[in-house]
Order: C-alpha cells, then structure tokens, then sequence
C-alpha cells in the first residue's frame, strides 16, 4: 500500500513485517526513529513475541544479537558512526561466528570533528568485516532491501547491513510503497539456523582456532561473499516476482549503452548523478551512470563486463581513505585492471556537504575534458585550507583545527554578508 | 536458612566429607550422574582453581536444570583452554563471542529463550575477573540493571592471567603482577584502588549476589543451586587461585583459597535484592601473613618484612569480619 511516509517509518514497518524475534538497541542520531518506532511495536504486542531490550551501547546492542541469534532467533538492529565503530569488535565477530543478523546503518560521517551528517566514513571502516553491504538509493528501495536482506542473511548464514543515507533517506518523507504481511510471508521464510545452541545436541560456537585451520575459515566466510554475488540477483528477483517492482540487485545502470563517462556512485546521490547525466545527455555528452547496490560483495567482474567500453568511469564517493583517497574508486580500479578505462575519485559530501547537479556536471565535464587530479574534492572552500596552512606554518600553537576553519569561514561569511 | 550447612566435625574434612554424608546432602561432583559439562583433558595448568570451580559450579547448574543449561564465555583462560580447535572440553551448548560481551550475549541468549517460549533452558554466563570487572563491566552492569534471566559467574584469580599475569581491577592491594611490578616505593600493585564487584552488582538490586571460593565447593554447588532456583540476573563471584600467576605451589590452590577465607581477606557470602542474608562464619580467624607467605606475588612483602604494608592488608581483613560479622555465631544475619 503506497502512503506518504518517512524513511526510518518505513523501514521499521519492513522490519516489523519481517517477524524479527529480538532487537537489541541503543539511540543514536539518525537512526533512532527506526529502533523508536520498533519499541512501540514491540510493546503494543504488534511483532509476537519479538523481544526488544533497550542496551547500554551498540556494542552491547549487537553482542545481545549475537546470543540471540545463535539460540535461533531472527534478530535486527540499526546504527550509523561512532555507533558501528564502538561495535566494531561485534561487527567481526558476527561475521566470524556466520550469524545472519540484519542492521541498519543511518550513514552518517566519523568524528573528530564530530558531525552527524550524512556520508559513508561508517559502513566503509566495516567493509571488510565479513558483513554484506547494501546500498538502497531511496526510500522504497531501503524498505525492499531490508526484507531482502533478511533472506540473503539467512540462507548465507551470514549478518546484512542495509545502509541508507542518514537523513537524507531516514528522515525524508516519501510515497513508499509497503509490502502486506502476506507477501513477506511468502517471500522470507521461517529461520532455520545451520547452527543452534541446543542442550539436545550441544555444540561449542565461537572455539580458538589456531594457525592450521584459520585460514580455511576466512577462505569460506570469503566463500560465503563468492555466493551472494549468485543469491543476491537471484533473490531480488524472486522479490519482484512477489512484489512487483525491481528493487536491489547487485548495481543499477542509468542510460550506460554507449556511454563514453559513466559516473559510478552508492546510495541517495546517485539521483542527483541521474538528473545531471540527463542535462549532460541533453547537451550531447555520452555520459551515463552506475548505482553499486551491493558494496559487499563487490561486483567486480560484472562491473567489468557492463563499462569495459566505456572511456571513463568518474566514482563519486562519500568517503575518504585518508593519505590516499578514495576507497570506492580503488576497487574500481582493480576490478577494471588491464582495460584502458580511467578512473576518477571524486571525493563529495562528506560530514553532510549537499552535492548539487551543477557540481556533478561541472566535475563531470572537467574529468573529460581535462581530466581530474586524483583524488579530486568537490567543493572545497580552497581559502580557508590556505589560510589554515598558513597559519600552521606560521605558529607553533596554531590551535585546534576544526574551530580555526569554523572562525575561517564565519568571518568570511560576515564580510560577504 | 534452608541449608544446613555440613560441619567440619560431622565429616572430618571436605575431601573425604562426602562419603560420611546421607546420598541426598553429597555434592552434585560426587554423584555417578554428573554431568562433566567441562570434561577431562582440557589444557588448563595444574592446579587451576578456575577450571576446579567451572566444573563444580556447571554441573551443579546443569542438575539444577535437568541438563537445559546453554553457558556464554568470555574469551579469556577458560576458553582458551576448554576450546582449540577441533577439540572441545565442553559437553554443553557453548559459545564464546568476544572478551567484554559476555554478560550481552548471554541477555541476548535469554532474550531468543524468552521470544520462542523455551523458559526451561536456562542461561549462565562466565569470565575472570579481567571479562567481569573491566572490559564487560559495561555489558554486565546493563544485564544486571535490565534483570535479564541471566546467571553470571566470575572466576576471579586476581589478574589477567590468560594473557601472562597483568593487574585487573580485582587484582590485590601490593600484589605482584607484570604490570605491577615489586620495585619502587610501594611495590606491587597499590592499596586503595580496585573494585568490589559483589557489592557493584548489589546496589544493582539484582535478586541474587554470592561470593564463593573452591575451599568449599559444597557450599559453592550449594549457592549455584539456590541461584538457579531463581529468576533474573544473579551473579556468583567464585575465588580461584592460580599457582602461575599467583606464583604459588599447584597442590597448595585449596589451601590457599581457605586461608583466603579464614583470614576474611575473601568473605563467603550472599545478598538478595540487594541486601545481605547470609554470610559463613570463621571458627578462627588466621593473619594474613599465613595466606600471603604462601604466594610468590607477595613475597616481596616478606624480605624484607614491609610491617605497614602487612598491617593494612590485615586491617581489610578486620574490616571485613566486621562488615559481614564472620567471628559470630549467630546462625545468619539480616543487614
């Protein structure tokens, strides 16, 4: 049923429609709506006898999970920033243990500074954890992505996050269309765990592994990913076959035959990307573009197959590898090794920096035309950096940084004014 | 007081005490249907009192609870020698996640139990001492404050010794560990710091709190036993030697955890709801200087003799047989 509706509503509907058993949770801007609207359901008795227990951090939040789901149990949670980073050593030790759990993550950057604002500095520090990570492009894909994810997790036997873009998806209002608990129903499953705590048939979960068999067990949660690249088109498939709607899938091409540039990008911005490719199509440029829904798995060879004709692949990430640049773009480049295709990093809204069309088109045009210095930033304020290097070199007690750019920038901001 | 309690004169000593006692009042360990939910031919050193009061206090949970026991783990000595792969020690359903998520994972476990109906598995979680009062404070005190169907039990041997023998926060006043070293003006670790987990969890206003020790592993089957009798967050906080870290002789881990009783350094005790109701008196209470002369962590307290040092570990002695009564003999107590 289509309603206007905001994003973390939306998702908590879907969660909710997916029968979890226990979510475990701790508050943190931007995704508190989703776990807030969970309570109340959980408490109006609205998800049967789904468990959910207010925690003392994230890093308790996923733990509680971790138990919850090796006893059987279908378990959910959401976070973004220093709230996945307090987790980080439960983010790998779900992914070790093979746990499907389902989380959410608000992206939002990684203090210091502190900022709560939109970009992908979270999910990217636990790209490599072992989780799968799904990048919805708006609302009603965060939605279809979640009921997804719980069906990847679970035949895979391996933790999902869904990210979405902090407040810029969660909080925004939308028509999403939500699913009837029939459909879900029919599409995920009742859990059934490949491994269980069971005093009937007691195992050990979580033992020492040394040297002669590790190796082997990151071999196969690696396997695990080798798989989702099969499950994960598969299974949003069979999702549009019961919903009627393509949703997720390992990326999304926008006008990309016979494009000479394609811009590549994860999440929201990639609507933004789609409206200036169609000004940049008006003016006569072949330029096309590429939403990355699934992070991991990396989708490298069939990335490869879709733009090894393509001149140019221009990555815009929200994130930034600091001391080399980007993190998205490089994967890019490994998986197009040995074609004559280049690839640009364009560094773009970071800490909730607004990436506008204009900006997008400009940088698009700039990388063809002249090509771009790599890594290149959008929108830098290039002279308060070159006030504040100055000043660096100038005194020794130059002060904290973050608040002599802030000083910067609201004196020029004044004599604009 | 529902148990009576077994009498040094009615059993000559506690190791041979059970075959003088009725069948019914033997220790669950002594019964030819024990459990052996930690089983033989693990790898913890000899003399280890956590791997003594792991079994004792498993096994009586699983008689407890008709076998339905599914136990959480710290990382830590416990797992480290109960669990390398492909071998396992342990004849239960047991998982080990992380170092400070213990007593999360284990709320978590209740959590699943609650949501599928299966209020008849029961759950306990278990660390040292470096699981309990450091790096899972956080997670334990949010278990402990939700009152999840959780029982925690802490092996405390004073010191992170899985990792080679550090200070903890439960370690000893002027104890010697590796990164509290016997040199300088106040060697070993220093008076006046630490915390008292026991009593941290009681303000807690959890249902349950007892310390125990392996000098008397009746009276700790005993606690576990009551434990489990009831819901919640209870929490059991079991003294166990260790000969490696403690620097002390391997068949001296019983004695030593007596003599940490006798003197009142370790009180035997238990709290309901956040208040204490039970506590095991001393007959006679020994100086410290006889448990501590024992041990190699505090030798440098001997040669040469450092009077004040001994002094004041023998007034937290004092002090606690006079907050817990131990010298009375009164039956038990309400505080």
């Amino acid at each position: 049923m289509k309603q206007q509706i905001e994003g973390s509503q939306a998702v908590a509907q879907a969660v909710a429609l997916c029968r979890p058993e226990v979510m475990a949770c701790y508050p943190i801007s931007p995704q508190t709506h989703i776990v807030e609207t969970l309570s109340r359901k959980v408490k109006a008795g609205d998800i049967g006898h789904c468990q959910f227990l207010n925690v003392e951090s994230e890093f308790g939040a996923l733990s509680v999970l971790i138990g919850a789901s090796a006893m059987g149990a279908r378990t959910y949670t959401a976070t973004t920033s220093q709230g996945l980073l307090f987790m980080a050593e439960a983010v790998y030790s779900a992914a070790g243990l093979g746990l499907p759990i389902v989380m959410t993550i608000a992206n939002r950057a990684v203090g210091a500074p502190i900022n709560i604002w939109n970009d992908h500095s979270d999910s990217m520090a636990m790209r490599d954890a072992g989780w799968l990570q799904l990048f919805a492009e708006d609302n009603q894909e965060a939605v279809d992505l979640h009921i997804q994810a719980f069906r990847l997790a679970e035949e895979l036997s391996c933790p999902v996050m869904v990210c979405m873009d902090g407040y810029i998806l969660t909080h925004a209002f939308e028509v999403v269309d939500l699913p009837v608990q029939e459909q879900v129903d029919a599409y995920l499953p009742l859990f059934e765990p490949v491994q269980v705590l069971d005093p009937q048939d007691p195992v050990s979960i979580g033992a020492m592994v040394g040297p002669e068999a590790f190796a082997e067990v990151r071999y196969l949660a690696h396997h695990k990913h080798v798989q989702a690249l099969e499950a994960i088109p598969r299974i949003s498939q069979e999702f549009q076959d019961i919903f009627r709607r393509p949703s997720g899938g390992l990326l999304k091409q926008y006008h990309t035959d016979e494009a000479e540039t394609i811009v590549l990008a994860l999440g929201s911005v990639i609507g933004t990307i789609k409206d200036a490719v169609d000004d940049l199509r008006a003016e006569g440029w072949l330029v096309g573009a590429i939403q990355l829904c699934s992070y991991r798995p990396f989708p490298s060879q069939v990335l490869r197959h879709i733009v090894h004709y393509a001149k140019r692949i221009v990555v815009i990430e929200k994130d930034l590898a600091v001391g080399k640049g980007g993190i998205v773009s490089a994967e890019v480049k490994i998986a197009l090794q040995g074609l004559p295709t280049v690839v640009d990093t364009v560094i773009a809204g970071l800490g909730g920096r607004p990436i506008s069309k204009a900006s997008v088109i400009d940088a698009v045009k700039a990388a063809c035309l002249e090509g771009l210095e790599e890594p290149h930033f959008l929108d830098l304020n290039w002279e308060a950096i070159k006030r504040e290097l100055i000043r660096q070199v100038e005194q020794r007690r130059s002060g904290p940084t973050p608040e002599n750019l802030l000083r910067e920038i609201g004196l020029s901001s004044e004599k604009t004014a | 007081m529902p148990y009576q309690r077994v009498k040094f004169y009615q059993t000559g000593t506690f190791t041979v005490g059970n075959r003088l006692l009725d069948e019914a009042d033997r220790t669950v360990q002594a019964r030819m249907d024990r459990t052996n939910s930690l089983n033989s031919g693990h790898r913890a050193c000899q003399g280890c009192g956590e791997a003594l009061g792991a079994r004792y206090a498993l096994d009586a949970v699983m008689r407890a609870t008709q076998n339905q026991m599914v136990a959480v783990n710290a990382t830590g000595c416990l797992e480290v020698f109960s669990s390398p792969y492909p071998e396992s020690a342990w004849q239960i359903p047991w998982l080990h996640s992380l170092f400070g998520n213990a007593p999360a994972v284990a709320s978590g476990v209740a959590a699943a139990l609650r949501a599928k109906g299966k209020t008849d598995i029961r759950v306990v979680a278990q660390g040292g001492d470096g699981a309990t009062v450091d790096i899972g404070f956080g997670c334990l005190s949010g278990m402990f404050e939700r009152n999840d169907d959780v029982l925690y039990i802490c092996y405390d041997n004073e010191a992170y010794m899985n990792t080679g023998v550090q200070r903890s926060g439960a370690t000893p006043a002027r104890a010697w560990t590796n990164t509290t070293q016997a040199v300088g003006i106040e060697p070993g670790n220093p008076a006046g710091v630490g915390k008292n987990l026991p009593r941290i969890a009681m303000a807690h206003g959890i249902p349950f709190v007892a310390t125990a020790s392996v000098a008397d592993l009746h009276d700790l089957e005993t606690k576990v036993t009551k434990a489990m009798s009831m819901r919640g967050a209870r929490y059991i906080h079991i003294h166990v030697p260790c000969p490696l870290g403690w620097k002390s002789d391997p068949a001296q881990t019983i004695k030593i955890a007596r003599l940490a009783v006798e003197s009142g350094l370790f009180p035997l005790f238990e709290a309901e709801w956040g208040v204490v109701t039970d506590r095991t008196t001393i007959r006679k209470q020994i100086s410290v200087e006889q448990y501590l002369s024992l041990q190699g962590r505090f030798k440098h307290l001997f040669n040469p003799r450092d009077e004040q040092a001994l002094a004041a570990i023998q007034g937290m002695a004092d002090q606690n047989i006079h907050l817990y009564d131990l010298l009375s003999t009164e039956p038990a107590m309400e505080s």
